[in-house]
């Protein structure tokens, strides 16, 4: 099980995985609030000014995942995979129009969830339960992602084994998470985040500059990339099968697919529950708007670790799981000590998104599930203590996902997840501009649109996200949510809605510009 | 304005047309990557430009 452990490595690893768990703790105390109320163990009181929000932000945006995902798709097929870039570039001017909105008027109404939101703007619980539904459905897989991620560099510090023994290290990691974001709140991951991020900084700053001088410089890397792609090409039609769109630009199939694949993504990341969580911890909208500013800086670097498949093809790395790639090229270009800290880096960088997710699913359901359906009178110091139980439940069966089911099934539903978020969409984001629609037409759009999505991601074989229209291919989650509209636009056109709305104009606008 | 200042950068983003191509390669970096990373500072660009008009 251990006999093929770098125990340099590993030592390293274990050492920075040790000192944030310590951080971890001790986070319960800093800016200390009462912690069983929810707003205080789930927001951390709201009161995270423009640093501790960006750390916050930039952890939901590049996680483990991200770190071994990105360039693993890159490695396998090359520019498509870099549609990450673009992606994150759409994402902040969208945050700072919307965002800042939605800050106002939950802080002027006391809500802590997006589906907080839209119970008081219309009136409608069966649309507030449809909302939560959706985020925490989403959130699990993607929980279940961060897990994959550290795995793969727990595989790569040499660590082998079968059965349940194989997900030891992993389990033991988890449950060490799952103490500290219990005790805590978001506060932990705010301040884990710090530590994961300098040293995220550290591995790819290290890592775009040794990787390409022992590969001859950043020419070499592309011609490598380049010619390792060509020889796959050339495989495939010798085989008497069709070329793969694979290459270091864009197959003309896929440009549709790129573009609508970066605008449903970018769409879809702010409706997941976490990185409301992570927007509504800001103190003030400026800090929101500030951050619109400054968080590109993290998509640089994603933009870089990307890179990293395509070094890893020219390094001659050879893998059938591509996710394998990025450990493996750091395990064969840096000494052990810094391969173990660069795996330190990844896995704390699971921890942080995953806390996160797991405390703005546990907001969720505690506040638009269980509080509206099942105790309605429930006590503020019982909602935080259901919260924190309910963040140990999410993590708990996102483990359970990991060690009984395949991989590929966290993957699909992952993939499912993004198409699904999507669809809440409408009703958020048109919610902070009008109150034209009703939120029964909203619900139906909401059904309509996961359902077509749900369905057109069903291939005979694997899910896909891709769908061929007028000739070309688009990405599901953007047809899905075209249907969403046009049915909430047309059920509402026919019957509008009267449900009471508990917002006013004013509550969107900041404060100082509406007194 | 604001909502043009925010448009720009997205479109550049979107534009695969565009940058779509190897050439002109810059520090051995293919068109298609150096673009779309300098774009990345660009938009911040932009973005501050539009909070900068709005609260004037």
């Amino acid at each position: 099980m251990i006999d093929n452990l770098d125990w340099t490595a590993t030592a390293v690893f274990v050492f920075f995985f040790a000192l944030v768990t310590i951080v971890g703790f001790v986070a319960a105390r800093w800016q200390s609030g009462d912690l069983s109320q929810l707003h205080e163990w789930g927001l951390g009181g709201r009161r995270f000014g423009p640093w501790i929000t960006w750390f916050l932000l930039g952890g939901d945006l590049y996680t483990a995942y991200t770190v071994i995902a990105v360039p693993g798709v890159m490695y396998a097929v090359g520019a498509y995979g870099f549609f990450a870039v673009p992606y994150t570039i759409l994402i902040y001017p969208l945050i700072f129009l919307i965002m800042p909105r939605l800050w106002n008027v939950t802080h002027r109404h006391g809500h802590l969830t997006g589906a907080d939101f839209i119970a008081g703007r219309y009136g409608n619980r069966w649309l507030e339960l449809a909302v939560a539904f959706t985020g925490i459905l989403a959130t699990m897989p993607y929980i279940a992602l961060q897990l994959v991620g550290m795995e793969k560099v727990i595989q790569a510090l040499g660590f082998q084994g079968s059965g349940i023994a194989s997900h030891l290290p992993l389990t033991i990691a988890f449950i060490i998470l799952a103490l500290y974001t219990y005790k805590s709140g978001l506060r932990a991951p705010a301040m884990i985040a710090f530590v994961k991020d300098i040293m995220i900084y550290v591995f790819v700053i290290a890592a775009v500059i040794v990787i390409p001088a022992k590969l001859g410089g950043y020419g070499a890397v592309f011609d490598g990339a380049k010619a390792a792609f060509d020889a796959k090409i050339a495989a495939a039609t010798a085989a008497g099968n069709p070329a793969p769109a694979i290459g270091l630009t864009l197959a003309p199939s896929q440009t549709w697919l790129f573009v609508s694949l970066s605008i449903g993504s970018a769409m879809a990341l702010f409706m997941y529950p976490h990185a409301m969580t992570g927007t509504l911890a800001a103190s003030s909208p400026h800090v929101i708007r500030r951050n619109a500013v400054t968080l590109p800086a993290y998509s640089l670097v994603l933009g870089l670790i990307a890179l990293l498949g395509l070094m890893a093809l020219a390094a001659g790395i050879k893998v059938t799981d591509p996710q394998q790639a990025v450990p493996l090229l750091v395990r064969q270009m840096f000494p052990s000590w810094f391969a173990g800290f660069c795996f330190a880096a990844i896995a704390i960088g699971a921890l942080v998104p995953a806390a996160v997710m797991s405390i703005g699913a546990a907001n969720t359901f505690t506040r638009n599930i269980w509080k509206p359906f099942i105790e309605p009178r429930i006590s503020p110091e019982k909602e935080s203590f259901l919260a924190k139980l309910m963040s140990l439940i999410v993590k708990l069966g996102a483990l359970v996902v990991i060690i009984w089911l395949p991989t590929k099934f966290a993957l699909d539903l992952q993939l499912l997840g993004g198409v699904w978020m999507l669809q809440i969409f409408p009703a958020v984001v048109a919610g902070l501009y009008t109150r034209w629609f009703s939120g029964w037409a909203l619900l139906a759009g909401w059904a309509a649109g996961m359902l077509a999505g749900s369905y057109l991601c069903w291939g005979p074989t694997a899910l896909v996200t891709a769908v061929p229209i007028f000739g070309t291919t688009f990405y599901i989650g953007l047809v899905a949510l075209a249907i969403n509209a046009a049915v909430a636009v047309v059920i509402t056109a026919v019957v509008p809605g009267r449900a009471a709305d508990e917002t006013r104009a004013a509550d969107y606008e900041d404060a100082a510009r509406a007194r | 304005m604001k909502y043009v200042l925010l448009l720009i950068p997205c479109v550049l983003a979107l534009l695969t047309p565009l940058y779509n191509r190897v050439d002109p390669v810059l520090f051995g970096l293919p068109f298609f990557y150096w673009y779309l990373l300098l774009l990345v500072p660009l938009s911040s660009l932009f973005v501050y430009l539009a909070w900068k008009v709005e609260s004037r």
